[in-house]
């Protein structure tokens, strides 16, 4: 049990982020002090939110791209609305950002379900489609931060048992992500419809109704995470977020989630995210240019799908292989 | 899965009834379509040198279009072309600030173009990973290099030759672009549809353990593709760079997408098998005229892109929802 875990994905990377760490702080020990490494937490929670999103989407043998176009288009919902009416009150907007980004996965889902459409395709389709529509609906201005309440502003800086709330929404996505991917059919249903859909059809699921669930989820944590960005950047324009899909895939396959579905985790997820966030955090202290960062992730997304893909042959189920020997 | 049902008509199609009513006739129909409305709704479409600005729209896209047909048709993906784009323009303007000439300065393009075609053909063949992953791990990695040389400078100052590959005419209103794609259509047409090399595309996007099985060398055509998209790319990097006169990091963002759109408009099948170059030559003069008409309307850019990433879902969804009704 031990060994296996020590020889898991999530141990191997829980050491490289540690030896990270423990090497930027050989220089700069300021870097390893708790309130930085909260910080650090802090700042890469939307990237964990939406990680676990594209997981789950990953694990049914699809990819969801248009998870940063439907972050930006809810946030900037939100932000027209808030100044539209700024009274209301937070939880309603919360809601409004999830089921909004919800529904927005479900026109990705239904495409993919009904339609039988690639996922590559619709996402790649959406992703333009719903950028296009912000420019629309905000006739290409900038919400800036004195038309937002300052309520709006505040919730996700406001401080909870010592931590910002914007790390406990990461920290309660994460909780109810373990849940339902561990303890519930559905969660099951995601495994299996991407480690064997022939298997899942005769087994009765669903393959296309359970894949429009793994979108729908992945757009509801898109939503959620568009309102907490532009509550927390304090600015809404049609290109906030530009790339970040980019972001998230790279923290699952990092987290080694694998693109050929059915093999994954919420612990990978989160941690490939966290791989990133120590990066990105320690470029500026470490004094290298934040230029450096986009191929940076680049490169962690090629040496982890090699890694993936290694790691997946030695694990292959070959039965009956004495059979074949003699043969 | 469910049973499909072979339906064998008594007497097969005339060739002509079945030209007639191809995908590429469709798009024919379309472009002549979006055509006479642009001349009427515009009083400056009809103008020979405004047509020819207009195939500024397309040209450079169409050109990696073509090679990213065949490369779609045999099963793979490159989403990276738009970071080649600006690898090898920065390579090219990099070059320039040390006094290169006009033609050492194509070279450079077009070989970094192959290189980076072969970096991803070596990912894709050599280790076995999937196409998709590799190229957007790629994608972050090229760009990312031009943003650490670059940062959020520009390169400029091209030699004054160079200015003719994306400005110079060939004769009258025909622009040394516009005349390259020509020629391009043709050759890659040839290569597909009439050497053994464009059936065995074919062959390996259908089938790639049968295509194994029959003696094609499956993993070298794949390799060939990767390459030749990448050449492709530095072609198109050598115009576009031309045609601007500078080089930033940003350079033809999101370029992936509209060839991804072009290709699959053009009719060829995103799951590989099948399409054909014609198409994709129609498909380049369809999404050209939208935009140049819409320019001429005064709608901006982003609200094109809503047009663009509608086309790329509606033709797929079109023929899957008329079928579904029909039954």
């Amino acid at each position: 049990m031990i060994r296996r875990f020590l020889r898991s994905r999530e141990a191997v990377l829980s050491g490289a982020i540690l030896l990270l760490i423990a090497l930027i702080a050989l220089r700069f020990p300021a870097f390893v002090a708790p309130q930085n490494l909260a910080n650090v937490f802090n700042d890469t929670s939307p990237l964990m939110i939406l990680a676990i999103g594209q997981m789950i989407v990953i694990l049914t043998k699809c990819i969801d791209l248009s998870v940063a176009a439907n972050l930006a288009l809810t946030g900037m919902v939100v932000s027209l609305l808030n100044i539209a009416a700024p009274d209301l009150p937070l939880v309603f907007t919360v809601l409004l950002a999830l089921s909004l980004g919800a529904l927005l996965g479900m026109v990705n889902g239904v495409l993919v379900w009904k339609l039988n459409i690639p996922p590559i395709v619709v996402t790649l389709g959406t992703m333009t489609i719903y950028r296009g529509i912000i420019f629309l609906i905000s006739e290409g201005k900038w919400v800036n931060a004195h038309e937002m309440s300052p309520a709006f502003k505040a919730l996700p800086r406001q401080i909870f048992l010592g931590f910002p709330m914007l790390s406990w929404f990461a920290l309660v996505v994460i909780v109810i992500a373990v849940v339902v991917m561990n303890r519930t059919t559905l969660g099951r249903a995601f495994f299996a419809v991407g480690g064997n859909p022939h298997a899942a059809v005769y087994t009765g699921l669903n393959v296309g109704r359970t894949q429009f669930w793994a979108f729908t989820i992945s757009g509801a944590l898109a939503g959620l995470t568009g309102y907490l960005w532009v509550s927390r950047y304090a600015v809404a324009y049609v290109d906030i977020a530009g790339g970040f899909e980019l972001d998230v895939v790279a923290a699952c396959v990092i987290g080694g989630i694998s693109i050929a579905g059915g093999i994954g985790s919420v612990g990978g997820a989160v941690l490939g995210a966290l791989f990133l966030g120590v990066i990105k955090n320690a470029l500026p202290v470490i004094n290298i240019s934040p230029f450096w960062q986009l191929a940076i992730s680049g490169a962690a997304i090629i040496i982890a799908v090699a890694l993936n893909s290694r790691a997946n042959k030695t694990r292959g189920r070959i039965i009956l292989k004495r059979k074949e020997a003699e043969a | 899965m469910s049973t499909t049902e072979r339906y064998i008509p008594d007497r097969l199609q005339s060739p002509w009834a079945r030209r007639l009513r191809s995908w590429e006739t469709l798009l024919l129909a379309v472009a002549v379509a979006i055509f006479t409305f642009n001349a009427f709704a515009s009083p400056y479409f009809l103008n020979a040198w405004n047509l020819s600005d207009a195939t500024f729209n397309f040209t450079e896209k169409a050109m990696i279009a073509f090679a990213m047909a065949l490369l779609i048709i045999a099963g793979e993906i490159d989403l990276s072309v738009a970071s080649i784009v600006a690898l090898a323009s920065t390579a090219m303007g990099a070059a320039a600030q040390l006094g290169a000439s006009p033609t050492s300065l194509v070279l450079i393009g077009l070989v970094v173009g192959l290189l980076c075609g072969a970096f991803n053909g070596v990912l894709v063949t050599v280790m076995g990973l999937p196409s998709i992953v590799v190229t957007i791990g790629t994608m972050s990695l090229f760009r990312g290099i031009s943003y650490i040389v670059l940062g959020d400078t520009a390169y400029g100052g091209y030699p004054a030759g160079f200015s003719f590959f994306g400005q110079g005419y060939v004769w009258w209103v025909f622009s040394f672009e516009f005349v390259l794609f020509c020629v391009l259509a043709l050759g890659f047409g040839v290569l597909l549809h009439l050497t053994n090399f464009g059936r065995a595309v074919y062959a390996v996007g259908n089938n790639a353990t049968a295509a194994l099985f029959s003696g094609i060398r499956v993993n070298r055509v794949k390799f060939i593709l990767f390459l030749l998209t990448g050449l492709m790319a530095g072609i198109a990097s050598v115009c576009l760079t031309s045609r601007l006169g500078s080089t930033r990091p940003s350079i033809g963002f999101g370029m992936e997408l509209e060839v991804v759109t072009m290709v699959v408009l053009g009719g060829v099948n995103i799951l590989g098998g099948s399409g054909n170059i014609p198409g994709v030559v129609i498909a380049a003069f369809v999404m050209g005229l939208v935009t140049f008409g819409l320019g001429l309307l005064n709608v901006p850019g982003i609200v094109m892109s809503i047009v663009i990433g509608g086309l790329l879902i509606g033709v797929i969804a079109l023929p899957r929802l008329c079928s579904m009704w029909r039954r």
